[in-house]
């Protein structure tokens, strides 16, 4: 079997395995192997990739591997990766492993969490890997379905009510998808040829315009719902808030940033000239996201629904980002999604972890946690940095990217969202530093709070992973970015090219 | 005729065959060895299905009235193994004591549809389908009273027999006008004289009707939740996948092979009733508390889903519609089988009883919503590909919109298909449906359900051995 393959091969495996598990202990050390394999195997791809590269390999895609499924309709399994998806996959298996022993002590059910839990994993790396855009729908899907028995089984709150309009939001806008992916697919090459799903053979053929202008809308939205584009962000904060917290993780951290890449590279990559037409219209929506999340954010009294409104705002600017169509601002958008992806997966590991201890999540009941649970205190602080834009840490070089990228569009419409999206930055300083303040300082609210005991070793595992993750990402953007921008180029030049 | 022309008829004849043998075993049988009847028929129909697909000739006798090619026993084998699994199905509930004095019947009233049914699928005129038709619908009606001390069994009896009734009267004058404008009643015939005149649309509305009533399309589908409900649910089960399967089927290669010369106008009445169909099909499921008539409603939104297949009117939308309908014998024979299970079991129907079983029958559970997702078309199962590939027939041909509207439709089926979902692993339940293990047939049925609908679509072969038999218009 190919490489890429095995990406998703060890989720399966994983699960296969877990199947045969007795009780929480077996089912979380076989997970937790599963998964450090599958760090392990992300370590060597990145190695591997770089190594390509720096031998002269210039291919726009490496480690092809591909295989008829459906002759008669030419459906492929065709994998393959450049830079933005190996950024996107080494996301990913930070935040699985980090999630699996976020939740080590899940007592309800636990094989079947794990099951869930790693089988929409590895419709994510499906996802990422997939050059053929029938099988990359097939794994999006398979990556929004455990979300609904995830959220509903081990969910905290009204969770039936938040699965169930998180898995219908979704699943409309996967439905959007599949309008869209059928029209590019009808569309996919002139009249007479043979049709074809491969994103490549797509691109390379063109699509007409007139259809462009048809189905543009449609990925683009139903990718959209999927990276909380307002007005269609309302499933995030209750799914978020209702969802356990490795699910948490794993949803804000990477899924989200599946309607960013979606968008990017099927929407915007296959109709940019469509793209260039209507990106004003996404561009205001977009801009609302940015600032009203992060409005939305200053006003919840919930962590989760701070951190998940927060993510809103976030998860805007990359969208924002890519509609920007140049070579910076989507080289931040890309950078973009991994900080934020490692960032409010930290976030909600943090949040996952002071609610099991103090069983709220209202910041006015709790206060001066940082006498208590100095480890976790110091990590919600690194956290809360990284999300506010702190040089140094993976937030800032994301969002000075995407700024600068947007600062290129010299007419009054691009500076007048730009600026408007920039104030973002400020409130989210103001959100950020009041939950620190209320939560980690000051006196001690609640007496019951003293007694409470800091990080195991599990938590402390699960921290560090990401908190490693984001300080690599501030202090070593270049190398990130150098991998990103190499495989950008020949993408913005067809967009530029469409104007 | 020779010997080998009469073979052609192999599935037919088979069938006659092993209804007469059933009733003779049965005449020899006597008090509790009845109940041996069971296996015994099951084997020879196990014979049956695998005789059928053994290689065999094309072409046609009677003057032409009955023709056979590669998609005719392809349709055909699809229906005999729903059948099957029907069948294995059935016998936890055959052998309880009340259906002991009429399991023969059981046999005999679904072999003689299913001859019916294929008669109609290899069908070369308009005669020979209608005869098909009435054989595969009357001992429907039968069926469906079986557990006829039952009020309700007995009334979906005669409901059914009252609506088929007025369809069958409603296709037969669509027929006669069909003969009286173009002087034939033979496919080909009626094909190569065939003009748009008022007359003729008039012809093709009053035999779309007929049609209609059979596989429950929006306007026509009134009768179909009070059958399903009223009917034994392996009754229902038989209902809503082989005798709708086979409707499909029919109504596909009529309008391919009799009316291409009329597409634009059959396109038109498919795109209208598809969306009545699934719409309305959907919204009613969306309230039903009874797992039959949610079954029921459920397969009245996926018919509508079929038509978006059929208007394809090309080769890709023959493959699609067939493969379709093989993932959907699949799917939904595994949604009626763990719920007969369940009803034979216990007795209860009802979504609310199912609360909780996840905490005592684990496998039921997962089957079921294994099936309940591939109804709604999510991955990795097989209703996903049987549905994208509809869409796709439908897009084919350019129509974004109706599949705009399928694909809101299908996420409007997702929310109910969730509901069972939901009751199974996360209400609770102060006391469960308790853990109960299932017969042997009844498994192997749910085995062979499952494994089909977890399969079908992930291995091609099934969808490249369809499409290479499909044709288009003709």
């Amino acid at each position: 079997m190919d490489i890429l393959s095995w990406f998703v091969a060890i989720p399966v495996l994983t699960v296969m395995a877990i199947l045969f598990a007795k009780d929480l202990k077996q089912t979380r050390i076989i997970s937790a192997i599963g998964m450090s394999a599958q760090l392990g195997l992300t370590t060597w791809l990145v190695y591997a990739y770089l190594a390509e590269r720096a031998a002269g390999n210039a291919a726009a895609w490496l480690f092809k591997y591909d295989v008829t499924w459906f002759t008669s309709l030419n459906i492929h399994y065709t994998v393959g990766v450049d830079g933005i998806s190996v950024a996107m996959i080494a996301l990913t298996s930070v935040v699985i492993f980090a999630g699996v022993f976020a939740s080590w002590r899940t007592d309800y059910l636990p094989r079947e969490f794990f099951i869930s839990l790693i089988l929409l994993s590895s419709g994510v790396f499906g996802f990422f890997i997939s050059l053929d855009l029938f099988t990359m729908f097939l794994f999006y899907e398979i990556a929004v379905i455990p979300m609904y028995l995830l959220i509903g089984i081990w969910g905290t709150g009204p969770k039936e009510y938040s699965a169930m309009k998180l898995t219908l939001m979704l699943m409309g806008g996967s439905a959007l998808i599949m309008v869209g992916l059928l029209g590019v697919y009808f569309n996919s090459a002139p009249a007479g040829q043979q049709l074809t799903f491969n994103l490549n053979e797509i691109a390379a053929n063109g699509i007409p315009v007139v259809a462009q202008q048809f189905f543009f809308p449609m990925l683009f939205l139903g990718f959209g719902v999927l990276g909380a584009l307002f007005p269609f962000h309302t499933w995030s904060p209750d799914g978020h808030a209702s969802a356990p917290t490795a699910v948490s993780m794993l949803h804000a951290g990477v899924l989200m940033k599946l309607g960013g890449y979606g968008a990017f590279r099927v929407a915007i990559y296959l109709m940019p000239e469509a793209a260039q037409d209507q990106a004003w219209i996404f561009i205001i929506l977009t801009s609302v996201s940015v600032v009203y999340g992060a409005f939305g954010a200053v006003v919840q009294k919930d962590l989760k629904y701070i951190n998940a409104y927060s993510s809103v705002s976030h998860c805007g600017l990359v969208l924002f980002a890519i509609l920007m169509m140049n070579q910076t601002a989507l080289n931040g958008a890309i950078l973009q999604m991994i900080s934020h992806g490692l960032m409010t997966a930290l976030f909600f590991a943090l949040i996952g972890m002071i609610y099991g201890r103090t069983h709220t999540r209202m910041i006015n009941e709790m206060g001066g946690l940082m006498k208590v649970l100095p480890f976790l205190g110091v990590a919600y602080v690194i956290a809360g940095l990284a999300s506010l834009g702190l040089p140094g840490l993976s937030g800032f070089v994301a969002e000075m990217t995407i700024f600068v990228g947007a600062y290129q569009h010299t007419d009054l419409f691009h500076r007048f969202v730009t600026i408007m999206a920039t104030t973002s930055i400020v409130v989210t300083a103001v959100y950020i530093l009041r939950v620190v303040g209320v939560l980690l300082f000051g006196p001690i609210r609640d007496e019951h709070h003293l007694h409470l005991t800091d990080a195991t070793w599990w938590e402390r595992l699960s921290t560090v992973t990401l908190i490693t993750a984001i300080a690599a990402v501030g202090i070593f953007p270049l190398w990130l970015s150098d991998m990103i921008n190499f495989s950008l180029r020949p993408i913005v030049e067809r967009i530029v090219a469409a104007l | 005729m020779t010997f080998q022309d009469i073979l052609l008829m192999r599935h037919e004849l088979l069938l006659s065959v092993l209804m007469l043998l059933i009733l003779i075993i049965d005449l020899m049988l006597k008090g509790e060895s009845r109940k041996s009847l069971i296996p015994v028929s099951l084997t020879l129909f196990l014979g049956v299905v695998i005789i059928g697909f053994l290689p065999a000739s094309e072409g046609s006798i009677f003057g032409g009235m009955y023709k056979t090619n590669g998609t005719t026993l392809l349709m055909k084998n699809i229906l005999n193994i729903a059948t099957l699994i029907v069948f294995l199905q059935s016998a936890a509930w055959l052998k309880k004591e009340e259906n002991n004095q009429k399991l023969a019947e059981f046999f005999i009233l679904i072999l003689s549809t299913l001859i019916g049914m294929n008669l109609m699928i290899s069908s070369g005129d308009f005669l020979m389908f209608y005869i098909g038709l009435e054989t595969a619908t009357i001992p429907l009606a039968a069926l469906a009273a079986y557990t006829h001390h039952q009020t309700k069994s007995a009334e979906a009896g005669i409901k059914l027999i009252l609506s088929s009734a007025l369809s069958s009267g409603i296709l037969l004058y669509g027929i006669s006008m069909i003969y009286g404008t173009t002087g034939s009643v033979y496919f080909t015939e009626v094909a190569a004289k065939w003009s748009n005149e008022p007359l003729n649309i008039m012809a093709f509305i009053f035999f779309f009707s007929g049609m209609a009533f059979k596989i429950s399309l929006v306007p026509f589908h009134l009768w179909t939740a009070d059958v399903y409900e009223g009917a034994p649910v392996n009754v229902t089960s038989y209902l809503s996948v082989v005798s709708k399967g086979s409707a499909a089927f029919v109504l596909m290669t009529v309008l391919y092979t009799v009316f291409p010369a009329m597409v634009e106008h059959w396109q038109t009445v498919l795109y209208v009733i598809a969306v009545l169909t699934m719409t309305i099909g959907n919204l009613f499921a969306l309230r039903q508390k009874n797992m039959k008539r949610f079954l029921a409603f459920s397969s009245i939104a996926q018919a509508g889903f079929i038509l978006l297949g059929i208007i394809g009117a090309s080769q890709l939308g023959m493959t699609t519609t067939i493969f379709f309908v093989l993932t959907y014998v699949f799917t939904n024979l595994a949604a009626f089988g763990v719920v007969s299970a369940i009803s034979n079991e216990t007795g209860k129907e009802n979504m609310d009883d199912y609360n909780g079983l996840y905490q005592t029958n684990p496998k039921l559970s997962l089957l079921l919503m294994l099936a309940l997702f591939s109804l709604a078309g999510i991955p990795p199962v097989a209703g996903f590909f049987g549905k994208f590939f509809l869409f796709a027939s439908a897009a084919s041909q350019s129509f974004y919109w109706l599949v705009f509207i399928a694909v809101v439709n299908a996420t409007i089926s997702l929310y109910y298909y969730l509901l069972p979902v939901k009751a199974i692993f996360i209400n609770k339940n102060e006391n469960p449906i308790p853990s109960f293990k299932s017969d042997v047939y009844t498994r192997t049925g749910l085995i062979i359900a499952a494994l089909g609908t977890l399969l079908i679509g992930l291995l091609s072969i099934s969808y490249e051995y369809i499409a290479s038999l499909s044709y288009g218009l003709q």
